[in-house]
């Protein structure tokens, strides 16, 4: 090898490539741009009292609330989906194909049918925020290893029982609310549908903190990842302990959508979206700019559809609806046009 | 030197491999040859640690693959499989870099950069650095896939089919930098091979597998004689000298 060093010197193919790179920078500076455009107007439209006054600044501190809210949401919607993907080597599946969203559903349609409507108000608080994020985290955690890090090891063969989890508690779910009546059901609802105007100011820290947390451990691993996508064997190769790496992904994603879910209920098209236009607007496969863009990418899209909502058409709960309705369009759209998985 | 020591793969009833015991030397070319199903690429991924075998270990410089960490492994031995498909899109460069992940973690240096660069010359790839993998030929991606195992730098390469997609200039291209980097670097190379006449001219010993045993050792010269050959490949040989390399003859 080093013989050829004289033959072909390599000195003028990498400022070549580096000429050829498309330039990234601009792109997240146009995202922070238009992020922190949107989060001003989202804290500042339609005030009543004039700025400056005490009743403006206290409007702008309720309003931070919602602000910060979906920043946690974008950034563990994004965040997970992206690593997900990564985990599965596929790009388009959602951590909600793993029966998360289903499982906070039967949790809370479980409430309401064996304890009664009043119960989901009742015991709202730290404790069973707590208690249903661990819940969803166990279960996760508890699958992953048992099917994956177990003797068959099979990824597929983990996301398919995943997939039978989910239709399971899907089922079970209809069922109780089947048995439900009217205004229980109509209570319930309210709760299944994930509404960003319905996040609770005394857990935020607590999501935030947990949330810093896990962002800094992907962080830390973003070169790993990388290598992780080019699947089992080459990352093997390069001195991974693949299954533990694996696994460790998936905590960490079950982690971000407990905490978004138990936030603001299951949004699942999101992540999808805002991972897949990443993959195709960033111009980069690595992590350290994939992950950045992705977040940014939901904080300007959430923070944007809801100042419009709320705003221009004064339906502030919709937002996730009208994101699940796109999110599916966009999601069809993209399957027929990729014409595979 | 790679030890195989009963080494044993087995899925469901059928034992596809094994047991097997066996011992290659350090240093030089050794070509994995046998039929369809015979367990080459088994034995291969076995010794590359990509799949683990039923019963059995195998050892590289006196390090059990099984056990060893994979940091330190990556460092010793590389392997690279025949088919390779990645989620994410990459440049030659980009994928040729990945074979210092296990001595930079990912934060390329300028020493990193030089072993990149020397291992796009050694496998010609110059000219597509910037390419990317899916704009590629067949062969220029397999020749890209091997020089991210040459930038990888280990002691031990081991490689599935590597003439794979190759044509027949880039194929006798392949196994003179093979031959090279075994010679002038002291790598171990093993390679699985289809064309018993590539094995017999560039490479030092030759394995030959048959229904998941070890049929034969030997040189080129003591494999490549028509009792060997057509015993294991049901097919009958001619061997003739061609500038003191033994040449097989079976096409009719």
């Amino acid at each position: 090898m080093h013989e050829t060093v004289t033959k072909a010197p390599p000195a003028p193919v990498r400022p070549m490539a580096a000429a050829r790179r498309p330039r990234l920078w601009p792109r997240f500076v146009i995202l922070t741009v238009l992020a922190v455009a949107a989060a001003v107007l989202v804290l500042t439209w339609d005030i009543g009292p004039a700025p400056g006054t005490r009743g403006f600044w206290l409007i702008v501190n309720m309003r931070v609330v919602s602000v910060a809210t979906i920043v946690i949401v974008a950034a563990c919607q994004a965040v997970a989906t992206v690593l997900f993907h990564t985990a599965t080597s596929n790009r388009i599946l959602t951590p909600s194909i793993m029966g998360f969203d289903a499982l906070y559903v039967v949790m809370q349609t479980g409430l309401v049918f064996f304890f009664g409507a009043d119960t989901l108000s009742r015991t709202d608080g730290l404790p069973k925020v707590v208690l249903q994020s661990l819940l969803m985290v166990g279960f996760a955690t508890a699958l992953y290893t048992w099917l994956f890090a177990g003797r068959r090891g099979d990824l597929h063969v983990m996301l398919l029982i995943g997939v039978v989890f989910g239709i399971g508690f899907g089922a079970l779910s209809t069922f109780m609310q089947r048995l439900l009546t009217p205004s229980e059901f109509d209570i319930l609802s309210a709760r299944l549908f994930g509404n960003l105007s319905n996040s609770h100011k005394e857990y935020l820290p607590w999501a935030g903190l947990v949330v810093i947390v896990v962002l800094a451990l992907v962080w830390q691993r973003r070169h790993r990842l990388d290598v992780l996508a080019l699947g089992r064997e080459t990352a093997t190769n390069l001195g991974l302990h693949f299954k533990r790496e694996i696994i460790v992904l998936l905590i960490l994603t079950a982690v971000l959508i407990s905490i978004s879910t138990t936030l603001v209920g299951p949004m699942t098209f999101f992540g999808f979206i805002i991972a897949t236009l990443s993959y195709q607007l960033v111009g980069s496969s690595r992590h350290w700019h994939v992950l950045p863009f992705a977040f940014l990418l939901g904080v300007v899209t959430l923070l944007g559809g809801y100042f419009v909502l709320r705003h221009v058409f004064y339906a502030a709960g919709l937002l996730s609806v009208i994101i699940e309705f796109a999110g599916g369009l966009f999601f069809l759209i993209y399957l027929l046009r990729k014409g595979s998985l | 030197m790679i030890t195989v020591s009963g080494v044993t793969k087995v899925y469901g009833d059928t034992r596809v491999l094994g047991p097997i015991d066996l011992e290659l030397p350090a240093g030089g070319i050794t070509a994995l040859v046998g039929p369809n199903g015979a367990g080459k690429s088994t034995l291969l991924t076995i010794m590359g640690r990509l799949i683990a075998p039923t019963a059995g270990r195998v050892t590289i410089a006196g390090r059990d693959v099984a056990t060893t960490p994979g940091r330190e492994l990556a460092k010793l031995l590389s392997i690279l499989r025949q088919e390779n498909h990645f989620i994410t899109r990459l440049t030659v460069r980009d994928l040729v870099g990945f074979g210092r992940f296990p001595h930079s973690r990912g934060r390329l240096t300028a020493a990193d950069h030089e072993q990149i660069d020397r291992a796009i010359a050694f496998l010609k790839l110059e000219e597509i650095t910037d390419r990317y993998l899916d704009q590629l030929s067949g062969g220029q991606r397999q020749r890209a896939y091997v020089a991210m195992v040459l930038a990888q730098d280990t002691e031990y390469i081991l490689l599935d089919e590597p003439l794979n997609n190759l044509d027949i200039r880039h194929a006798v291209s392949m196994m003179t930098q093979l031959r090279m980097a075994a010679d002038e670097l002291g790598k171990t190379i093993v390679i699985v091979v289809h064309d018993l006449n590539f094995a017999a001219a560039y490479a030092d010993r030759i394995v030959v597998l048959n229904q998941g045993q070890v049929a034969h050792v030997g040189t080129p010269t003591e494999i490549m004689c028509p009792e060997v050959l057509t015993g294991v490949f049901e097919t009958p040989f001619r061997i003739t000298n061609h500038d003191g390399y033994p040449l097989a003859v079976y096409y009719r």
